[in-house]
């Protein structure tokens, strides 16, 4: 009848597969199948189908479909989610509550303290004038075009990620370099949120947390910023000259001591590149995750392509390589001045 | 002169690999370090060392690149675990101190010097120097009279608030030894503190050692791969190959009669006149004899040589504090200077 017959009867599985022989409905591709007739039996071997589920399913109907796969990976995750919900919902509700109160601060605050009070910020990481100009020149600009409020959201939520971010990440990359166990157990789950399209994320999440609850974006946008900080904090601790780790030891050093006097300091113009790499990832994350109702420039391009508004999609586009530019140098002067500060 | 043995070194093995028990029991049964290599897949570190380091004295750690001498300075502190042996200091074991007892020998009893220096980057030379009164707790106040001090002593006077990559290699290892002085511990280890220095600098660095070692006698064990510079430095001299002590004792006798083809090749090509002193080569008084001069004890026999003006038949009285201790022929004078056979010559 189909291909693979003989490979179930030859297994002496045939009774197996007979079981439920009228289970399950039929799907299109079946249907189609059908109607096309099965008697374009003797097929050349330049025809044979790859042993897939489905070729092995028409010779078996025992044997599980590949939409059966996919279909129970989505059964096992609603079974799972509601008790996983039970678990993560307070867990994160913190990070709803930063998001919301930054948020809440940033667009109340009356813009004559917010403006100055970032450039004082500006200058004193980087002490460089030229850098508080360009930064008061960009903001003021997008406040002129009536876009203050979006970029001011846009920016609540990447300081409330990356600071989260970096509060974790920092730990983790410590505990990296201390533990080649635990460092090759967590490379592949890094690679793995590196690698994944940024859209992956949000499908589980959109399961798990309800979509008007701002922790659902934060948590996508920290899982997608988080890897850069993790992997140079790891790689600068394990970067530290091992002389001076020898050093240390030698005029008895606790590993305490070790750790807060030798090795992040003088892992820490690394720790800034990472901190530097995931500022400009939550950016990137924060414009996808407008499609789950992140506040922010994202917004404003979503809109620009639903209702084809090239004008508003081009002007926030702008405004977001904006807020990237000044993000980044402002991170490089302040991993500069880190940098001058030690070797060179 | 016997002198306390201040740290004392027994039977001291070291094997790196997976299993080093089971790679201890050929080395004990005469397998080489070659041999453990390619049979085993263990590296031999060090074998069955004994060494006695004396109080207030310089002990020279000499041997080629990979003959072990990091390692050897390293099991002093424990920063390298041994496979078997004691290791004593002041007759206490090293290896039955716990965690915190180690901490507390580090921090007061031993200091360490390093080839590339290894000072913090982020801190300036002042507090690089008190580094070790800081990881006791004490702050600043407490340590920057020392530490100006001792960084004055070395020659560092004014860099006080400089970083160390604003100021040259020999400097940056004044700063490590000035941290080193500053914690007041009664012995120096020096990892082949004076390899990364260009050679005026370096000689400078080895005067001061030597004139601070003049004042403070301190327990010094030093690690070198430079002839010249053990025999300028050493109290006693211990050579390494591939692990083992080939010979050890005064660096004079180990002059005028190396043990091992291996030392022979290392003196071969040394200034003798320069190295050997005269008390090395003297001989016992003899009666109603007459003398051409005076030489003093510790002399070398180069500066006999200009002093006899090349006459061979000349013998000079040998003193100590005015007293004579003994005579020095210049046909004996002449006989230490004829170099042990070179490798060349032992195979031709
Ligand atoms: N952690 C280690 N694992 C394996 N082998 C090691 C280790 N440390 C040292 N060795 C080996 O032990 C031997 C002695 O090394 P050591 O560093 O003590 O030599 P050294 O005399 O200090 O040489 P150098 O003059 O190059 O510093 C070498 O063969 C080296 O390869
Ligand atoms: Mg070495």
């Amino acid at each position: 009848m189909a291909t693979y017959d003989w490979l179930f009867s030859t297994l002496g599985l045939k009774e197996w597969c007979g079981q439920n022989k009228d289970s399950g409905p039929l799907s299109m591709a079946d249907l189609l199948a059908k109607s096309k007739g099965q008697d374009a039996e003797p097929q050349s071997l330049w025809d044979l189908p790859f042993p897939s589920m489905d070729a092995l399913n028409e010779s078996c109907d025992a044997f599980p479909q590949s939409r059966d796969l996919t279909k129970g990976l989505e059964q096992g995750f609603l079974e799972v989610k509601d008790s996983l919900s039970l678990v993560l919902d307070p867990l994160t509700q913190p990070l709803s509550w930063f998001l919301d109160g930054s948020l809440y601060v940033m667009l109340n605050t009356p813009w004559w303290i917010v403006i100055p009070v970032m450039l004082a910020v500006v200058f004193l990481v980087s002490k460089s004038w030229k850098l508080v100009a360009f930064v008061a020149f960009s903001i003021g600009l997008l406040a002129f075009i009536d876009y203050y409020e979006y970029a001011m959201q846009t920016l609540a939520i990447i300081f409330v990620c990356a600071f989260l971010c970096v509060l974790l990440g920092v730990p983790i990359g410590i505990a990296m370099a201390r533990n080649d166990w635990l460092q090759r157990s967590t490379i592949p789950v890094l690679d793995m949120l590196q690698t994944l399209p940024p859209f992956v994320y949000l499908i589980p999440l959109i399961f798990l947390f309800s979509v008007t609850e701002s922790k659902l974006y934060g948590i996508a946008i920290i899982l997608y910023a988080i890897v850069p900080v993790v992997r140079l904090t790891d790689l600068g601790i394990r970067l530290v000259d091992k002389e001076v780790i020898e050093a240390a030891d030698a005029f008895g050093m606790t590993p305490r001591q070790k750790l807060f006097k030798v090795q992040i300091p003088l892992a820490l113009p690394n720790i800034m590149a990472g901190v530097n790499q995931t500022i400009m990832m939550s950016l990137a994350m924060v414009v996808i995750a407008s499609l789950v109702s992140a506040p922010g420039l994202g917004v404003l391009v979503l809109r620009g392509i639903r209702n084809l508004e090239l004008g508003v999609g081009l002007v926030s586009g702008l405004g977001i390589v904006l807020l990237a530019v000044i993000l980044d140098r402002v991170t490089k002067a302040s991993l500069a001045r880190v940098n001058s500060a030690q070797k060179q | 002169m016997a002198k306390n043995v201040k740290i004392a070194i027994r039977n001291l093995y070291k094997i790196f690999g997976p299993e080093p028990d089971a790679a201890l029991e050929h080395v004990k049964q005469g397998a080489s370090k070659a041999g453990l290599q390619d049979e085993h897949g263990h590296v031999l570190g060090l074998k069955d060392i004994n060494v006695d380091v004396h109080e207030g004295e310089v002990t020279v750690i000499m041997g080629l690149s990979g003959s072990g001498k990091s390692t050897l300075i390293r099991h002093l502190n424990r920063l390298i675990e041994p496979t078997t042996g004691e290791i004593l200091f002041d007759g206490e074991d090293v290896l039955a101190l716990g965690e915190d007892g180690l901490r507390a020998l580090r921090r007061q009893k031993m200091s360490m010097v390093f080839q590339k220096f290894a000072l913090l980057p982020h801190k300036t030379v002042l507090e690089n120097a008190g580094m070790s009164w800081e990881i006791s707790g004490q702050g600043r106040e407490a340590y920057e009279e020392e530490a100006r001090k001792w960084l004055a002593r070395v020659g560092l006077e004014g860099s006080e608030e400089q970083y160390p990559h604003q100021l040259s290699g020999g400097m940056q290892q004044r700063v490590g030894i000035a941290r080193a002085l500053v914690s007041n511990s009664p012995v120096m280890l020096m990892d082949e503190a004076f390899s990364a220095l260009d050679p005026l600098i370096r000689s400078d660095m080895q005067d001061l050692l030597l004139e601070l070692q003049g004042e403070l006698h301190k327990t010094i064990v030093f690690i070198t791969h430079d002839l010249d510079e053990a025999l300028k430095l050493a109290d006693h001299l211990v050579i390494l190959k591939d692990g083992e002590v080939v010979q050890q004792g005064d660096p004079q006798s180990i002059l005028l009669q190396p043990n091992d083809p291996y030392i022979v090749d290392f003196i071969s090509d040394i200034n003798r006149a320069r190295v050997l002193r005269v008390r090395s080569v003297m001989e016992p008084v003899k009666d109603g004899e007459s003398f051409a001069g005076d030489v003093l004890e510790t002399d070398n026999l180069e500066t006999v040589l200009a002093k006899s003006g090349g006459d061979v038949s000349q013998v000079f009285r040998v003193v100590r504090n005015g007293q004579p201790v003994g005579r020095l022929a210049m046909t004996e004078l002449t006989k230490a200077l004829v170099p042990t056979a070179g490798s060349e010559a032992r195979v031709s």
